[in-house]
């Protein structure tokens, strides 16, 4: 039977309850990826009466991936629904997903949910997840990246959080997110520029780099208890911390010798290690995933290029050769894939570059994109840019066709930073 | 039909029902359906056991999704005095991607370092700052290159290296707001402060 018949008759049924998901979660989708699998996602029983809705949550994180079309149900669904999977198929659905909220005594809440497979008629998951009032949207990211993970086989990435800066006039706010942008909290609030947060591989600490002493000096926090260290304030700029992937030493960059150059110390502080000696600026590293090498930004050859050095030390080989300004680099969980920021007639553009050995492909129509980042399954990446005046946060998936838009309250959004699988 | 083949071959994988299971340990599976309500909820303490997390990590009563916010007003204020009372002869300007103090800066440079090798007991230090163009974290560096261009240029009339310390804001901090040349020319600059 031909999928595009189905999906004809989906169009129809999705145009309607369309609206409000876009309106809750202004996930704007531009151009359409090649196959995206039809998911019906019914509103959770009981979920009316709270905050928190879940099923527009597991619907705009399935579509943000770019491998589903999400669909309201047009009638009431939960997972003790006696589901007529056959009915389902025949209007287009190849999986339905129907849920349930409900308060325990205790002040928690159940979450359950089920999928069905509509094409084989049979059911894949049936869960229940007990959670905090605070954790219910981590709970509804839980129940997407579940989905996402039986029908793919690949782990999706809902659950995780991300890290960016706001600017709205003289204050500067380092919000930590959930991976669509919503459910924000403040981490730091300053009067002075907060800039390259970074997260621990644990998921529970940041470093970033803070002006409030009037000079740029790293800094890393514990989120849970807002317990913070200096743990880079020597002479001169202190800034671009990167994580070890085993999270006991920080790469950064330290002026105290008079040029900008990489160093590593220990996560908790401690004597820094010259790790590149040159008259040049050196600076942005970036561990690869294997730890053992760093990807960094150096001038040394006139303008900024991205270059390898051993994490020990040792021979520097230069990565980027198109272009007289590459910047800001960011590896692939896998180690395979670089992006970067080119800058090209004068408009700074958003590239990634296969290490293997390939030419750079780049991925938007903006012209000031800045910071890219990685979501932990390699799928997605996050960077800021502007769009109509405004400096906002977006995602696209690697062929670059489509891309979302994380919330924006109207103020100005950088910096942004994907967290890992972990919190 | 191509992701039907995709997905249901995965669906036979063992892994992936593995890692459900390891997903959470708040999580419980469901029987089949039935028309029975489903009873198969364990209890639960709290909120341990996010995926990947250590078991028992987070303190029963605690949302996973805490963040504990820091405030930093207040301690601004004087910061921002300070920049204000910059005069405007303190201020050396530089071309786009360059470094180099131009010739009209020298005698305003001079009279700083004489200023500092007189009174040794002196402290300044130069602010590097960059237009909006580019990485944030490349135009810091940017910005600590041009004070220690200039640093290094009042050492070299007299002053103590002790008495000077180089830093930079990059684009953090603008004189002048705007995305255009003359906004940027303004931009591009180091600023001599004293301490």
């Amino acid at each position: 039977m031909p999928r595009r018949q189905f999906l004809g008759v989906l169009g129809a049924l999705g145009a309607a309850a369309a609206a409000p998901a876009a309106a809750q979660f202004r996930v704007e989708i531009s151009g359409v990826g090649a196959t995206q699998v039809p998911v019906v996602v019914g509103d959770f029983r009981g979920e009316a009466a709270g905050s928190v809705r879940l099923a527009a949550i597991v619907r705009a994180d399935l579509e943000r991936s770019g491998l589903f079309r999400a669909l309201p149900a047009d009638q009431p669904l939960d997972e003790s629904s006696n589901i007529n999977l056959a009915e389902w198929r025949g209007r287009g659905a190849d999986a339905v997903v129907g849920g349930s909220v409900s308060r325990l005594a205790d002040g928690r809440f159940d979450v359950r949910f089920r999928l069905w497979d509509a094409v084989r008629n049979e059911q894949l998951l049936g869960q229940s997840k007990v959670v905090l009032p605070e954790d219910l949207r981590l709970a509804a990211h839980r129940v997407a990246d579940e989905v996402h993970e039986k029908l793919t086989g690949e782990r999706g990435v809902n659950a995780t959080r991300i890290a960016y800066v706001v600017r709205t006039g003289r204050r500067f706010t380092l919000h930590v997110t959930d991976a669509d942008g919503e459910g924000g909290q403040v981490a730091l609030a300053s009067p002075e520029s907060i800039i390259s947060p970074a997260w621990a591989p644990n998921g529970r600490q940041l470093a970033y780099v803070s002006f409030e002493t009037q000079k740029a000096v790293v800094w890393v926090q514990d989120l849970s208890t807002g317990a913070r260290r200096r743990v880079a304030a020597f002479r001169g700029s202190n800034s671009a911390p990167a994580w070890s992937p085993d999270g006991t030493r920080l790469a950064v960059t330290l002026s105290q010798d008079g040029p900008s150059q990489l160093y590593t110390l220990p996560a908790e502080g401690g004597t820094p290690v010259r790790l590149t000696r040159s008259d040049s600026i050196d600076t942005e590293a970036v561990y690869a995933p294997d730890g053992r090498s760093i990807y960094f930004v150096s001038d040394r050859g006139g303008g900024p290029q991205i270059y390898r050095v051993p994490a020990s030390g040792g021979a520097v080989q230069r990565i980027t050769f198109d272009g007289s300004y590459n910047v800001s680099p960011a590896i692939s969980p896998d180690g395979t894939l670089l992006a970067y920021v080119t800058r090209r007639d004068g408009a700074f553009k958003l590239m990634t570059l296969e290490l293997g050995g390939g030419s750079p492909l780049s991925l938007t129509d903006t012209r000031h994109d800045e910071s890219p980042s990685f979501a932990p399954n390699g799928r997605l990446l996050l960077y800021a840019t502007r769009l109509q005046g405004s400096d906002v946060l977006m995602t696209t998936t690697l062929d670059g066709r489509i891309k979302t838009r994380l919330v924006s309250s109207g103020a100005d959004m950088r910096e942004p930073a994907w967290g890992p699988y972990s919190r | 039909m191509k992701q039907h083949t995709r997905w249901t071959r995965l669906l036979a994988t063992p892994l992936a029902a593995l890692m459900l299971v390891l997903a959470g340990c708040e999580t419980t599976q469901l029987d089949e359906p039935t028309a029975a309500p489903v009873e198969s909820r364990k209890p639960v303490a709290g909120t341990a056991g996010a995926a990947g997390g250590t078991p028992g990590a987070a303190a029963a009563g605690t949302p996973q999704s805490q963040v504990a916010t820091v405030d930093l007003a207040g301690q601004g204020a004087a910061g921002a005095a300070a920049r204000a009372a910059a005069p405007s002869q303190r201020i050396v300007y530089f071309d786009f991607d360059s470094f180099a103090i131009k010739n009209e800066f020298n005698a305003m440079l001079d009279g700083h370092a004489r200023a500092l090798a007189a009174s040794r007991d002196k402290r300044m230090v130069v602010e590097g700052h960059t237009d909006e163009r580019g990485s944030r974290e490349y135009n810091l560096a940017l910005g600590q290159k041009r004070a220690e261009a200039v640093v290094r240029s009042l050492a070299l009339l007299g002053a103590g290296e002790q008495q000077l310390e180089a830093v930079s804001f990059g684009e953090e901090r603008p004189a002048v707001p705007g995305s255009d040349e003359e906004a940027w020319s303004r931009n591009r600059r180091a600023e001599l402060k004293d301490r």
